[in-house]
């Protein structure tokens, strides 16, 4: 078989091209001068970082409020779709079609045009600037998502287990703790990683719902970029980064320590929405 | 007993359809009473109508207001480009990439695991990492000056807060790209070699491989992967909004001003906006879906 030559060269360009970016930011953060045309910082300081990490900050509150948001959109879509997944993957009834499309739809029509729509009945109702409010904007893109992963979950799932668990006078209860809850870890796992992220990641949902009152990372970090202050920006950058990878990380570790099933590609591509 | 036999089944059926009712319940009030009631309000807000207001009336005026504003048919075009470009680039690029990743024993590993580190992370971020490298006092900028290409930083040309959104465009490949590559290598290890190996007996040439056993194959999975790429990129805000320019800006941005616009009267323009962004993505995902029909078919 002709062996490529410039592969080497090739993939070298790739991982510089893909890290890059993201080592810049590294450095940035810890970079107190770095002035045109200077290839390296001329000197460095932990400024930035201190401001960042300072417990009295915003930054520490957006990250509570972040971290708050997020949860809450990762428990109620993977409950959500813990149900709708079991009736989308297990039964057949008529108008399956038009949930599935239904459930693609928030997928495909931005989520701009969604908020400006209902933000009227938002502040009707005095969601609109409040924590709630944001929740309900986030559950609208994550919730498709956890239904979609759930539902193809529960296909490989056999309803045998909870028959087995039901005819030797198990509640349904302790059927759906003890025997349903563990089959479908792996997947369920994976749905509020998944949606965990679409929330943290969310910009411009928070920016018409929350109306700047409801301060999360990324509304922090937009107004960090632009004030100017390029080492503060790349620190909350970092800060608002870390925790995704390590969840993600840490999830794909807890998957293959479990001997998983679910294909770790579905749920890398999954992320693509995050 | 047996009189009671359809009688039972009958309940039971019923009792079956009322379970799957009770387990899709939240989810529809999600899809249905969250996203149908945006959507169907904007619609009607567009249209003129205002809940909660007395003294409105029907009128297209926020249509024709649109229509007749030139910065708003420049946008439409704009963001038209962005898109497509980004969905078409990130595509080809995957595919490239994923037949490197998949053609290379060393470093295979590490370009996978690498590939995976920018999907979690916001565009947000994304975004400033762009504009670190590629403003005119930016990395590349730089790199240019050590080469001896520019002297000052004027010298470089403009790729942020540009005319046509290079720092956009890049922004957008740099954390799509990797998406659609993961999508196209899952579709790849479901068993492209063997078959490829087959082909290559029978004396097909790499191009004829690639077009007739690989393309095909995994057409579908990164298909649906461009769609969530066209989609996001279509009705994307804070990418453009840190390195784009305010003017010509896309759809998204333009909803965005005109809706904390301090003149009331613009407002409808921006659900307006909302809507035809609903619209277009959705026309520009089933002419996409159509076309990658039509190539799954034509072997």
């Amino acid at each position: 078989m002709r062996r490529a030559v410039g592969a080497p060269l090739l993939v070298t360009g790739l991982l510089a091209g893909l890290l890059a970016p993201l080592v810049l930011l590294a450095v940035w953060s810890v970079t107190r001068t770095w002035r045109y045309p200077a290839l390296w910082p001329q000197s460095f300081g932990d400024r930035a970082v201190r401001v960042v990490t300072d417990p009295g900050s915003q930054i520490l509150s957006g990250l509570v409020t972040s971290a708050g948001i997020a949860a809450t959109v990762a428990v109620v879509s993977g409950a959500v779709g813990l149900a709708a997944g079991r009736a989308l993957g297990l039964h057949s009834f008529p108008g399956k079609g038009f949930v599935r499309f239904a459930l693609l739809a928030p997928v495909v029509v931005p989520g701009i045009t969604v908020s400006l729509g209902i933000q009227v009945v938002f502040i009707h109702y005095r969601l609109a600037d409040t924590v709630p409010g944001v929740v309900l904007a986030h559950l609208i893109p994550a919730t498709p998502y956890a239904t979609l992963v759930l539902a193809a979950a529960y296909t490989r799932f056999d309803t045998a287990f909870e028959d087995q668990a039901r005819v030797l006078g198990t509640s349904p209860l302790r059927v759906l703790v003890h025997v349903t809850l563990p089959a479908l870890r792996p997947a369920l796992t994976v749905a509020m990683m998944l949606t965990f992220l679409i929330s943290w990641n969310e910009y411009v949902l928070t920016l018409l719902v929350g109306g700047g009152s409801v301060t999360t990372l990324p509304l922090l970090l937009f107004s960090a970029i632009g004030s100017g202050d390029t080492a503060l920006a790349a620190a909350l950058a970092l800060v608002v980064s870390v925790p995704p990878l390590l969840l993600v990380g840490v999830t794909a570790r807890a998957l293959t320590g479990a001997g998983a099933s679910t294909g770790s590609g579905e749920t890398l591509a999954a992320l693509g929405r995050a | 007993m047996s009189a009671a036999g359809p009688d039972t089944e009958q309940r039971a059926a019923r009792r079956a359809g009322l379970r799957v009712a009770v387990l899709l319940a939240p989810a529809l009030l999600v899809v249905v009473g969250l996203f149908g009631t945006g959507l169907g309000l904007g619609l009607l807000q567009s249209l003129g109508y205002q809940p909660y207001l007395p003294g409105w009336s029907w009128t297209t005026d926020a249509y024709t207001g649109l229509l007749d504003d030139r910065a708003v048919r420049a946008s439409f075009v704009l963001t038209l480009r962005m898109s497509v470009l980004a969905t078409a680039g990130s595509a080809v690029l995957a595919l490239g990439i994923a037949m490197l990743v998949h053609s290379t024993r060393r470093g295979r590993r590490l370009l996978t695991a690498v590939l995976q580190v920018g999907l979690p992370v916001p565009h947000l971020v994304g975004a400033l990492a762009m504009s670190l490298m590629l403003s005119q006092s930016g990395l590349l900028s730089r790199l240019a000056y050590a080469a001896g290409l520019t002297s000052s930083p004027a010298d470089f040309p403009a790729l942020t807060q540009d005319r046509f959104g290079w720092a956009v465009l890049a922004e957008y490949l740099w954390k799509e790209t990797p998406f659609v590559t993961i999508v196209a290598l899952t579709a790849l290890a479901r068993g492209v070699a063997p078959l490829q190996d087959v082909a290559a007996t029978l004396g097909a040439r790499p191009w004829q491989r690639f077009r007739h056993v690989v393309l095909p194959l995994v057409a579908p999975a990164v298909g649906a992967a461009s769609v969530v790429v066209l989609a996001f990129t279509f009705g994307s805000y804070e990418v453009p909004a840190v390195l784009g320019r305010p003017y010509p800006a896309p759809l998204a941005v333009v909803a965005y001003q005109r809706f904390t616009d301090t003149d009331l009267a613009v407002r409808p323009q921006a659900v307006a906006i909302g809507v035809v962004l609903a619209v277009a993505v959705t026309a520009l995902v089933a002419v996409y879906l159509r076309l990658l029909d039509r190539l799954g078919t034509a072997r």
